[in-house]
């Protein structure tokens, strides 16, 4: 983050050492299945375009029941909604929509609990006992409640069902990283930058936060998984991102009157949602695994 | 199968050929090679030897405690005539505990928190040997008495944290005792105590092969402890034995080049850091899957002869040589006789002795309370709400340039504060610190001159804590650098980084190196050039190197003070190890409980008259010289706490000389017996000029071992 590089131009690229790190996941299939469900969607997400038989929004024959032929010749392996869209394809169009919206609400999360974790660990007293006591207070409140309150309150958009997710899940990060920023900040060399008189932030994010990173990536795969959890929630609820653009709890919503009559509909979304979460969560295992050797 | 064991008569415990390894991911670790070891009724045998060299496996291989990873892959270990391996789990279980017992470095791990100690005492034999709870209770008390423990009532209703850490080491060997082992193992069991809470656990332990007519195994690092408490010793090396013989046949007459190092590394009686300084032992230890052929020593052997030391054998190593004239003393070198030891003059650094010079550092009546909020209703019904925790009281004393002064005390003295003090870190509550002229007393860290910062620096006690493992060492040093305004030129900050790493004597390469990838000496040793980054006046170091093995404690220390010598830097040492005092320090100043007892120069301190505190405290520092013979002073009681400390003199509860009501309500004088040697003690002069020195060398001629 800092590093003066003019001291150590010769320290391998960030990207070579995240590879190399990747390497050593080889030695946990768990965490290799989880790396590939993972890898799987982003590719689907990626080349959506280029993967999906139609287009996500295109109206053709309600009800197709998985196999049937398609007007253009081509089928829809999954079947077809009401309104006649083809299923596949909106699960591959929605991928895009949970990969860019649960790691950014993720992040903002992150973004939020993570120098308030740090102080209240690191500087202790009264910020710890006020951040302690917020944090206290939004873990207390029914979530869901809470979202449905600030969506309904400011509308269904992308943008509001991030700011729900970081207000939600900021407060757990922050426990996290305070507990971390607690132990790491008696370490000896916390102290050596005590005493050559570094600034609070330099001491929190330069000396503490690297040495908590460990802990804090096998959190965020895990957190991604019920983000994406939540996504689909909200959308089944009704309260995901604005129609017609596909979302994988929508679909689930949209599934809802008729799902004895037509399983398919809500079944593929929902092994959409599982199997990325899942993913997700293995990945945090594989992680864990493997640093807790040596 | 029991009933074979108890009338059995010959050696309690045999090791044959053991060989112990851990199976990692990098493959098969041997862990200890070929170790073989005869242990009578009870005899104490000590396994010594630097962190790495096997000795705790030893102990968890006999206790078949290896884990997961590990196991036997040669050789047998015999219980009373019985294979171990031959036993099964369930056997095996009630071997441990019941005929074996292990006490562990942590006393607080070894006890559950959440049970009392007179419950977790008379599990034993409640689970053992199924007797009447009425029985367990009458065992479990009278065990406690025989481990010393004053008030065994108390302690039997206690939970563990309620009792001293002196204390809880003692029922843990009180319940290592309680079902009457045959053998007894001890891994380091003093090593988390002060000296003067050691020096009586180390009395127990030597009393109790005599009454208890246990064997015992007794691992440490210490040689000094070794002597104190055992009969035999193997002196063990990369997962070999290389020496094995009596105590005196090995601390008078050592075969081994091993073990002469060892004992040329610690700061014996007679070593001195101008005339005769301490040898460290070259290189490192070989990690066990990168051992060289021949002798495991070889590469850091001083008499190392090509073609024959490095042959390999059937063996791997070389085998033990029996010593003619000696029984019993075995060693594992191809040359133990063709060694001149008298011709043998190690390179060290011998050097002028240095000149003070101007005054650096004067503390003057220097005071830290912490407020203490006490918001009980009684303390609101006395008024007294608020209570001050008296860290420092009334500290005073001065610096030289190029002096070394050496603070000693226990923990909880109150040298940490002091040092936070100095550092800016706290501000003092009363008294003048005055450093090159100036008052930083006042002067929080934040606000002190960048100058002022990195003219007096600290180098730190764990070198696994030292360095941010996050950053490269270069790094580091740079931010260092930039942080004092020594340099701020890219280039000019890169060249003082090869520069300090120069100084410190480690490669330039290492720059680029994380700290995960140092051994402990290395990091110590960027710890300490960060330290000296700044051109530091004074350098404030904090038992910079009490968690080193011995060999590497020699060269850190030798490093600065040759970074001394060529910087003429102010030395602030702070350490408990009397021994390193006695050879580094100019001048110590001895405290306890927050206040100053003795200051003088060393050879004041070490000769009386001494303050009693530091009587006890050289008294209770074990030295591994058989020629020494030392008073026993074993202080009773526990430290108190700083919380609640006692009236009048802070030593009085402790002290074996106290003289009644005086000490009890009056602070001591200071008497000032000659320039500069100042005793806080309210015994008459005359009186303390009368006392004998604790440390006394016997007549015997000692073999050259400085």
């Amino acid at each position: 983050m800092t590093e003066p590089a003019a001291v150590v131009p010769r320290r391998e690229p960030v990207l070579l050492r995240a590879v190399k790190s990747m390497a050593l996941m080889r030695e946990s299939v768990v965490g290799m299945i989880g790396f590939a469900l993972v890898l799987f969607w982003v590719l689907v997400a990626i080349f959506a375009d280029f993967i999906a038989p139609f287009p996500p929004n295109a109206t053709m024959i309600s009800f197709a029941a998985p196999g049937t032929e398609a007007p253009d010749g081509s089928t829809f392996w999954l079947g077809a909604d009401h309104l006649g869209r083809d299923i596949l394809s909106r699960i591959i169009h929605g991928s895009r929509q949970v990969l860019l919206f649960a790691p950014l609400a993720t992040f903002c999360a992150y973004l939020v609990g993570i120098p308030m974790g740090l102080a209240a660990g690191y500087l202790r007293g009264k910020t710890d006992e006020v951040f302690s006591f917020i944090a206290n207070v939004i873990l207390s409140f029914p979530v869901l409640v809470l979202y449905v309150i600030v969506i309904s309150t400011f509308g269904a958009s992308a943008f509001n069902i991030v700011i729900a997710v970081t207000f939600a899940s900021a407060p757990g990060i922050f426990r996290i990283v305070r507990g971390l920023a607690l132990d790491l900040h008696s370490r000896e060399y916390v102290f050596a930058a005590e005493t050559r008189g570094e600034s609070t932030a330099w001491i929190m994010f330069v000396e503490i936060l690297p040495n908590a990173r460990g802990p804090l990536i096998v959190d965020a795969c895990l957190r991604i998984g019920y983000v994406i959890i939540t996504i689909g929630v909200l959308g089944f609820l009704g309260l995901g991102l604005p129609p017609p653009d596909p979302d994988w709890g929508g679909m689930v919503n949209d599934a809802k009157p008729m799902a004895l009559a037509f399983p398919y509909m809500a079944i593929y979304p929902c092994i959409a949602i599982s199997s990325l979460v899942l993913g997700f969560n293995l990945l945090a295992d594989g992680l864990r695994e493997v640093s807790l050797r040596d | 199968m029991t009933t074979d064991r108890t009338d059995y008569d010959g050696p309690v415990l045999e090791c044959r050929d053991l060989s112990l390894s851990y199976f990692t991911r990098a493959g098969e670790i041997p862990a200890v090679v070929d170790f073989n070891l005869i242990l009578g009724r009870g005899e104490s045998v000590g396994l010594v030897g630097e962190s790495g060299c096997g000795k705790s496996t030893v102990a968890l291989g006999i206790m078949r405690y290896l884990g997961g990873n590990g196991g036997i892959v040669g050789g047998q270990v015999i219980y009373k005539g019985t294979d171990l391996a031959t036993l099964g789990a369930e056997e095996i279980r009630q071997l441990r505990g019941n005929e074996i017992s292990m006490v562990y470095q942590e006393p607080m791990a070894s006890l559950n928190p959440s049970i009392t100690l007179g419950k977790q005492l008379m599990e034993v034999p409640l689970y053992h040997e199924q007797v009447s709870e009425r029985e367990a209770y009458e065992r479990a008390h009278k065990i406690l008495g025989d481990v010393k423990i004053p008030d065994p009532e108390r302690v039997m209703t206690s939970y563990p944290h309620q009792v001293s850490g002196g204390q809880q080491q003692r029922v843990v060997i009180a319940m290592a005792l309680l079902s009457n082992p045959s053998l007894l193992l001890l891994d380091e069991p003093t090593t988390a105590l002060d000296v003067t809470v050691e020096a009586g656990i180390i009395e127990l332990i030597g009393e109790l092969s005599g009454k208890f007519d246990t064997s015992m195994i007794y691992i440490s690092h210490n040689l000094g402890l070794i002597l104190a408490t055992c009969d035999r010793v193997n002196v063990m090396y990369s997962g070999v034995v290389v020496e094995e013989g009596s105590v005196s046949e090995v601390f008078d007459h050592m075969r081994h080049p091993y073990t002469k190092g060892l004992f040329s590394a610690i700061p014996l009686p007679g070593a001195d850091k101008t005339t005769h300084p301490l040898v460290p032992i070259r290189g490192q230890l070989p990690l066990p899957h990168e051992r060289p052929p021949g002798c495991y020593f070889g590469p850091r052997c001083d008499f190392f002869e090509r073609g024959r030391c490095d042959q390999a054998t059937s063996h791997g190593t070389i085998e033990m040589f029996s010593v003619e004239g000696e029984a019993g003393h075995e060693v594992r070198c191809l040359r133990w006789d063709d060694i001149d030891w008298e011709a043998y003059q190690p390179e060290s650094l011998v050097g002028e002795p240095l000149e003070r010079g101007k005054e650096v550092l004067a503390i003057k009546d220097m005071r830290k309370y912490y407020e203490l909020r006490d918001n009980s209703i009684a303390a609101m019904i006395k008024g007294e709400r608020v209570r001050y925790i008296k860290a420092n009281e009334s500290i005073s004393f001065t610096a030289h340039e190029c002096e070394t002064v050496a603070i000693v005390g226990e923990s909880g003295c109150g040298k940490s504060t002091f040092a936070k003090v100095l550092m800016g870190l706290e501000t003092a509550t009363g008294g003048e610190i005055i450093f090159n002229g100036q008052d930083i007393a006042d002067l929080p860290v934040q606000k002190r001159s960048p100058e002022q910062v990195g003219s007096m620096q600290m180098v730190f006690q764990n070198p696994f804590d030292t360095l941010n493992p996050s950053h490269s060492v270069g790094a580091q040093l740079a931010r260092v650098i930039r942080k004092f305004g020594v340099e701020s030129d890219p280039h000019k900050v890169e060249q003082r980084v090869m520069e300090l790493l120069d100084l410190v004597k480690l490669p330039r390469d290492f720059a680029r190196r994380r700290p995960r990838q140092l051994s402990g000496g290395q990091k110590q040793r960027v710890g300490i050039a960060r330290a000296f980054a700044g051109n530091p006046a004074m350098v404030v170091a904090d038992e910079p190197v009490s968690a080193l093995d011995v060999s590497v404690q020699a060269a850190v220390t030798g490093l600065l003070m040759d970074i001394q010598r060529t910087y003429r830097t102010t030395l602030l040492f702070i350490s408990h190890d009397l021994s390193l005092v006695r050879y580094l320090a100019d001048r110590v100043v001895v405290m306890y409980l927050g206040s100053i007892m003795e200051q003088g120069t060393t050879d004041e301190v070490f000769a009386p008259p001494y303050h009693p505190y530091t009587e006890a405290l050289l008294s209770a520092v074990p030295i591994a010289d058989t020629s020494i013979e030392k008073k026993r002073i074993i202080l009773e009681g526990s430290l108190p706490s700083v919380m609640n400390p006692p009236k009048g003199c802070p030593f009085n509860t402790r002290c074996p000389r106290h003289r009644g009501t005086i000490c009890e309500t009056e602070r001591p004088p200071q008497v000032e017996l000659s320039s500069g040697h100042v005793i806080a003690c309210h015994i008459p002069r005359d009186e303390l000029e009368k006392m004998e020195p604790v440390i006394v060398q016997a007549k015997k001629a000692r073999p050259a071992v400085e």
